[in-house]
């Protein structure tokens, strides 16, 4: 968790593909010139400017591995989002955007810090863990890591065959999805959002001392991050990141 | 090295309180929540709010103490480094000046320190002369612990993560002392109107 004191300064990305992750998600890969390398879970700054000079930023985790050749940031659209409509609407392959990172460094992970590794996320909340799990991967690192992912419905689970890939091959990688509002037919996994008890069946217990990383919505981390304290985790072993209902 | 760029196609969503807000923010209705980890509840009888450091005899105040002292009412713009703005805030708190008042003290920091182990820095000048409070409700209600309850610091004219939630005390120092975001990276003053977010802005 070093953090190399430097200027972050704005830079021009081009878009090399705008992939459609889920009806609502889409991936923005992007070829980041002077892209001075990042670690898994830190984000990165997007500013917008209309041609008459106004100006907009907002925030996006990263969801690439520092070891991936493109910057991979995952934007859901929100109905009402400013940024996020632009990104997953109107942005294409061969477009300029300009991107300003990495930032943050506290929830981060890097595969020497070890674990075991336990994620948590909801929705888009995910990106920033899968930057973790590619990284794990792309590292080679048999550090046992567990993922309980929440998400609306199967067709909203982001990243969903690579997740699948991933832990077809890696007997150390578990991905543990819940579904809160629709399910397909025969569907035998978890049907509820997050609580305690799930957090219980999934998770290490708090003597395994996992490291933990929580992302989602505002609501979705705190009602997590209580439960594992409740459970027994070290409020210090329980990193957590937020993201407003609105703001997009 | 980006100058004269422009977004094509992106024509942008004004709003007629643009110009009120610093550089960078856009205006957020709700109040989102930011932290790194959980949320701490400290039980109310073991609560205290101290200031100590470079301070003859440090000073405490239990809750009970705590919530007898003089308040006010406050009515602020808060800016945060994550790009929401949200205007006209009403808070209510214990200025920072009262906690510090008859203190001689050659200090020329604070840092405020908290439950969570999460410390913030700021010149003492910023949270003297009617700059900064210690706020125990929001919108005339008790302050909830995920916005920093029982009370956080508020320092509305620097960025929010300088107003530090789950505040137990301030120490007093003769020298800076960069704080949690400030050793990872996050300006060490933090003036939304200079849009000073980041080391080296």
């Amino acid at each position: 968790m070093a953090v190399q004191l430097r200027r972050i300064l704005w830079g021009l990305a081009e878009v090399i593909e705008v992939v459609p992750e889920t009806p609502r998600t889409k991936s923005l890969l992007l070829e980041v010139p002077e892209w001075e390398g990042h670690e898994a879970g830190q984000h990165g700054d997007v500013r917008l400017t209309a041609q008459d000079g106004y100006q907009t930023q907002r925030s996006y985790s990263i969801a690439s591995a520092p070891e991936d050749e493109r910057l991979m940031l995952a934007v859901d659209r929100l109905d009402d989002g400013e940024v996020s409509i632009y990104l997953t609407d109107v942005l294409m392959t061969g477009d300029k955007l300009e991107l300003r990172g990495p930032i943050g460094g506290y929830f981060a992970w890097e595969e020497g810090e070890g674990g075991p590794l336990f994620l948590v996320g909801a929705g888009s909340g995910i990106a920033p863990l899968m930057a973790m799990i590619r990284h794990r991967g792309a590292a080679g690192s048999d550090v046992p890591t567990r993922l309980l992912y929440s998400s609306r419905s199967y067709e909203e689970i982001i990243f969903r065959e690579e997740l699948e890939t991933l832990a077809s091959r890696d007997g150390a990688l578990e991905v543990i999805h819940t579904l809160t509002r629709s399910r397909p037919e025969g569907w035998s996994g978890y049907d509820r959002r997050i609580d305690a008890e799930m957090l219980g069946e999934v998770g290490w217990s708090p003597e395994e001392s996992p490291l933990v990383f929580v992302c989602g919505p505002t609501s979705f981390v705190e009602g997590a991050a209580d439960a594992l304290v409740r459970l027994g985790h070290d409020p210090a072993r329980v990193k957590t990141e937020r993201f407003g209902p609105t703001g997009g | 090295m980006t100058e004269g760029f422009f977004s094509r196609g992106f024509l942008g969503r004004r709003r007629s309180q643009d110009t009120e807000l610093p550089p960078g923010q856009y205006l957020e209705d709700g109040f989102p929540v930011l932290s790194a980890g959980p949320t701490p509840r400290t039980p109310q009888e073991e609560w205290d709010f101290s200031i100590v450091g470079e301070i003859d005899e440090p000073r405490r105040w239990t809750w009970e103490e705590f919530s007898q002292l003089p308040s006010e009412e406050i009515t602020r713009d808060i800016h945060c480094v994550t790009k929401w703005s949200k205007l006209g805030t009403s808070w209510e708190g214990v200025s920072v000046d009262t906690l510090l008042e008859g203190v001689e003290t050659a200090a020329e920091y604070v840092t405020a320190f908290c439950d969570g182990d999460y410390t913030t820095n700021l010149p003492l000048v910023d949270v003297t002369g009617g700059k900064a409070w210690v706020a125990f409700a929001y919108d005339g209600e008790p302050l909830e612990p995920e916005h920093g309850g029982p009370v956080r610091l508020l320092v509305p004219h620097l960025y929010f993560w300088k107003s530090a939630k789950w505040v137990r005390g301030l120490q007093l120092t003769t020298y800076d002392i960069p704080g949690f975001w400030e050793t990872l990276g996050y300006h060490n003053y933090g003036d939304p109107w200079r849009e000073q977010r980041y080391w080296g802005d």
